[in-house]
């Protein structure tokens, strides 16, 4: 027997990052599980968790630095060591920072809590450029958040706990899993709390509501404000609230006359006397309600108006800042406690405009994130500048968002494209250089802070060494700061380095960290008086309904509904999602994972199916554009009849994936043209406004 | 005498599959091959409604184990101590006598190996007081580790409690 420890840690998984115990004998890692520390937890873990083992194992990852060896998207590549690597990148960055500027340095990941160390390393080399992954997850669920509260949408938190009724649009939370809100969710029903799921498809967290909602693809905004109608009308809504917390609701009185029930039940498909029985079911439980604004919600042009009004349906229920409801993330300062020192010294300001506009040319857009398609628009036709050089750090754009085609055609502007990432993604073939991370349980990363009713800090720390020639994110970027001649900004030579300036004067120490992989700063939740003390962060301290940063840009707050088209003859409009044991496309070549489905199949509704000529288990042919995939059908009364459904990350391209390797049928690829398709008031992609042609296979 | 159940909640399961990957990972099974499965029955039609289920499928660990009773060599056996009917992989000679024998299909053909594989209740993690993998990493608490007498009990109060809709005790018991 050898030595034999307990790491606790945070999952990496998926971007949930789920807090995990492993355990480490003699310097293997020979189980993760949940992190029994923390009580909403407990030892669960889902499958892709469990299978970090079996990926960390896996040689079909690259396993060193790699240099192009040949025609971009050839796929050849030159193994080379550290020093090799970096020295090339730096040279090149250089080249083009002397040339352009640093502006033509773009960096895009997939944002949470550890990019600060990526971001700083911008503003080091005087980069405006930083885009997380949001155009296709969460950037129009933002802005609404921002628009009405003036904050962004993860100052909420979700009491399921607590709720008595929740509703969910398309946010399928049994599938797409973060495992503590699961559970959460699958024993508050247990417990008899309400749960509405609006989807056009029937899923497992469809299997588990009271009421399923199957509307047309496309219409949740008509539903949300035939459902604003009634609460209004019938006076359901919870008029304290409202008189002390909301600016503009005469506006929206006046803005939902037309939009009846009836009208919602020509548009949705959805009985207008079911939506009558919800609202007034739904006002019996209020405040006690959540109805969740979205997630990953870059699907249609609307999306911006769909998650608005659906805050407002939470915001006329006056399900804020109470139990069972919406709740105010507190962070340190609430807790009367110091928060996390910023990292990077000296860093200078940068003062450029971004290239995708935001902030400037679209001022009501976040210039945090930005738009990552309006930054492609840029290297594609070099307005406002130049972008010449593309770092996609643990992120993949060429799967993520739609139409790779179109990508490539952008990507042939850039000087250099560099890959950091664990695993070979889609964007990686056409990197000129990959830079492998170590896997979340070979490195460590910088202490995050995390908001809640209980504030706290809490950090991922690496199991074991690096079993490969593999680095950490933060020690790529300190190392390339430093060849840039800007490790004067970056004085730190190890994490403990770093969790340490991070630390200095919060009280909290490394070990404390250790203990249980996180530390709590409250004893207690904290509430806020919610008569008198919401920190809205919009001009009149209130809720605005109308917010005029996006009026002035003339997109209006209350804008009438477009009714989505309807498929041409032939075509149906294609739907995506995931299922619990894959997410973001990242583990379909994961050897534990893959014998699990090695290809997505097709849903269509059963009675067009029939019309056909087709059956479960039959072939067919789907395309768009020259993507042309045969697929198997699965036909199902329950998925809407203008739609198709098929889960996401199939069909990939990368042949060192063996097991992955052009299995099954890529969606992205057939969202031929949406790559400047987006919601202008959100900004999300609106990857569902797609359609596809389906017919038999011979 | 059987002393232990793994007790599936059907209104919990997700389908998510943790429990299989779960075994694989302890047990060190190919991938793919786990020792419990997890069965999909939908998304169809139900007296007109949709319905879509999970059903958890491992071993019984039976009284009158047929496998042990089939097995030649004792790689299959019945343990007094608790009743779980553990398997002996040294022992096992690849006959697939136990595969035949049962009537469930539970014993599995490790066609890597040559040998069956078969759920043992993670004998040797209840040894050192934890419950099976496929318990202590379900996600939504769907499965869990229960003496074989109180199945009854749970099954008929989640029945009492989803047909009346309320928390449901036997009398005088508030454990």
């Amino acid at each position: 027997m050898g030595e034999k420890r307990t790491v606790y840690s945070i999952c990496g998984m998926c971007s949930v990052r789920c807090p995990i115990m492993v355990e480490v004998e003699d310097g293997q890692v020979v189980w993760i599980s949940g992190n029994p520390h923390d009580a909403g937890m407990g030892t669960g873990l889902c499958a892709k968790g469990i299978a970090g083992r079996a990926f960390l194992h896996d040689t079909e990852r690259p396993l060193s630095p790699l240099i192009r060896d040949g025609e971009r998207g050839s796929g050849k590549w030159k193994a080379v060591s550290w020093d090799e690597a970096l020295d090339y990148v730096a040279q090149k960055l250089k080249e083009i920072i002397d040339q352009h500027g640093g502006r033509a340095v773009l960096l895009s990941d997939r944002g949470g809590p550890f990019g600060e160390l990526r971001k700083a390393f911008l503003k080091a080399i005087g980069s405006p450029n930083y885009c997380n992954h949001d155009v296709t997850c969460a950037v129009s669920v933002n802005h609404a958040s921002l628009s009405l509260f003036g904050f962004g949408r993860k100052t909420f938190t979700y009491d399921y706990k607590n709720a008595k009724h929740i509703v969910l649009y398309g946010r399928n939370m049994l599938e797409s899993l973060r495992v503590k809100t699961a559970r959460a969710l699958v024993e508050a029903i247990n417990r008899g709390t309400k749960l509405t799921y609006i989807d056009p498809r029937y899923t497992v967290t469809a299997s588990k509501a009271t009421r399923w909602w199957a509307l047309r693809p496309g219409s949740d905004y008509a539903l949300n404000l035939g459902l604003l109608h009634i609460l209004i009308k019938e006076d359901l809504y919870d008029k304290d609230f409202v008189n002390r917390w909301v600016e503009g609701f005469e506006q929206l009185a006046n803005f939902i006359e037309p939009y009846t029930p009836e009208w919602a039940e020509k548009e949705t498909g959805i009985p207008a006397n079911e939506m009558y029985a919800f609202c007034r079911e739904i006002a019996q439980d209020a405040p006690h309600v959540i109805f969740h604004p979205g997630w990953m919600r870059a699907r249609y042009r609307q999306a911006f108006w769909e998650s608005r009004t659906t805050y407002l349906l939470n915001i006329l229920l006056g399900a804020i800042e109470v139990p069972g409801g919406l709740v105010f993330a507190k962070g340190p300062k609430d807790a009367g406690r110091k928060g996390l020192n910023s990292l990077g010294v000296n860093l200078p300001k940068v003062e450029e405009k971004r290239a995708d506009g935001a902030g400037w040319k679209f001022k009501h857009i976040n210039a945090g994130p930005g738009l990552l398609h309006r930054a492609f628009e840029a290297i594609k036709t070099e307005d406002p500048y130049p972008v010449k050089a593309y770092i996609v750090h643990r992120h993949d754009p060429m799967t993520g968002l739609p139409d790779p085609e179109a990508q490539a055609e952008v990507f042939k502007n850039l000087d250099l494209i560099v890959v950091v990432d664990v695993n070979w993604s889609e964007t990686s073939k056409y990197a000129d250089v990959i830079l492998p991370e170590s896997s979340y349980l070979e490195r460590s990363d910088i202490i995050a802070t995390q908001k809640g009713l209980k504030p706290g800090f809490r950090f991922r720390q690496a199991a074991i060494e690096p079993m490969y020639d593999t680095k950490p994110g933060w020690w790529i970027y300190i190392e390339l700061a430093k060849r840039l001649g800007k490790g004067d900004h970056f004085p730190y030579s190890s994490i403990e380095d770093l969790w340490q300036a991070q630390l200095d004067g919060t009280g909290v120490t490394i070990q404390d960290l250790e203990k249980k992989g996180f530390v709590t700063l409250a004893d207690k939740p904290i509430w806020y008086d919610r008569a008198d003390k919401l920190p809205f962060k919009t001009k009149s301290g209130k809720i605005e309904i109308v917010n005029q940063k996006w009026e002035e840009a003339g997109i209006p707050c209350l804008k009438p509904y477009e009714s989505p088209d309807k498929p041409p003859q032939g075509k149906f409009r294609l739907l995506f999602g995931r299922c619990a044991w894959q997410t973001h496309a990242m583990w379909m070549n994961n050897p534990a994972l893959n014998p699990y489905l090695q290809e997505n199949t097709l849903w269509i509704n059963k009675d067009v199916a029939e019309k056909m000529g087709l059956k479960t288990g039959d072939k067919a042919i789907v395309s768009n554009g020259n993507y042309t995939k045969e697929i198997k059908i699965f036909a199902t009364e329950f998925i809407h009849p203008e739609a198709v459904f098929m889960l996401h990350g199939f069909g990939r391209t990368v042949p060192q994936q063996t097991r992955a390797y052009e299995r099954g049928v890529a969606d992205q690829r057939l969202e031929v043209g949406l790559l400047n398709v987006y919601d202008l008031a959100g900004g999300a992609n609106a990857l569902c406004e797609c359609f596809v042609e389906v017919k038999p296979a011979k | 005498m059987a002393k232990y159940f793994i007790y599936h909640d059907l209104s919990r399961c997700i389908g998510c599959l943790a429990c299989e990957v779960s075994c694989m990972d302890w047990k060190g099974l190919p991938f793919g091959k786990a020792n419990c499965r997890i069965y999909q029955f939908g998304p169809e039609a139900k007296h007109g409604e949709p319905d879509l289920s999970f059903a958890y499928f491992s071993c019984f660990h039976c009284e009158k184990a047929f496998c042990v009773e089939a097995c030649p060599t004792g790689a299959l056996n019945k343990r007094t101590l608790d009743g779980i009917v553990e398997y002996r992989k040294d022992l096992c000679i690849g006959c697939r006598a136990c595969i035949m024998a049962c009537p469930w299909g539970v014993p599995q053909w490790n066609e890597e190996e040559g040998k069956i594989y078969k759920c043992d209740y993670c004998v040797e993690r209840i040894e050192q007081g934890l419950e099976p993998a496929c318990v202590t990493r379900c996600p939504t608490r769907a499965l869990s580790f229960v003496s074989a007498q109180e199945v009854s009990n749970l099954k008929r109060t989640k029945w009492l409690e989803a047909t009346f809709g309320r928390a449901a005790h036997l009398v005088g018991y508030r454990g």
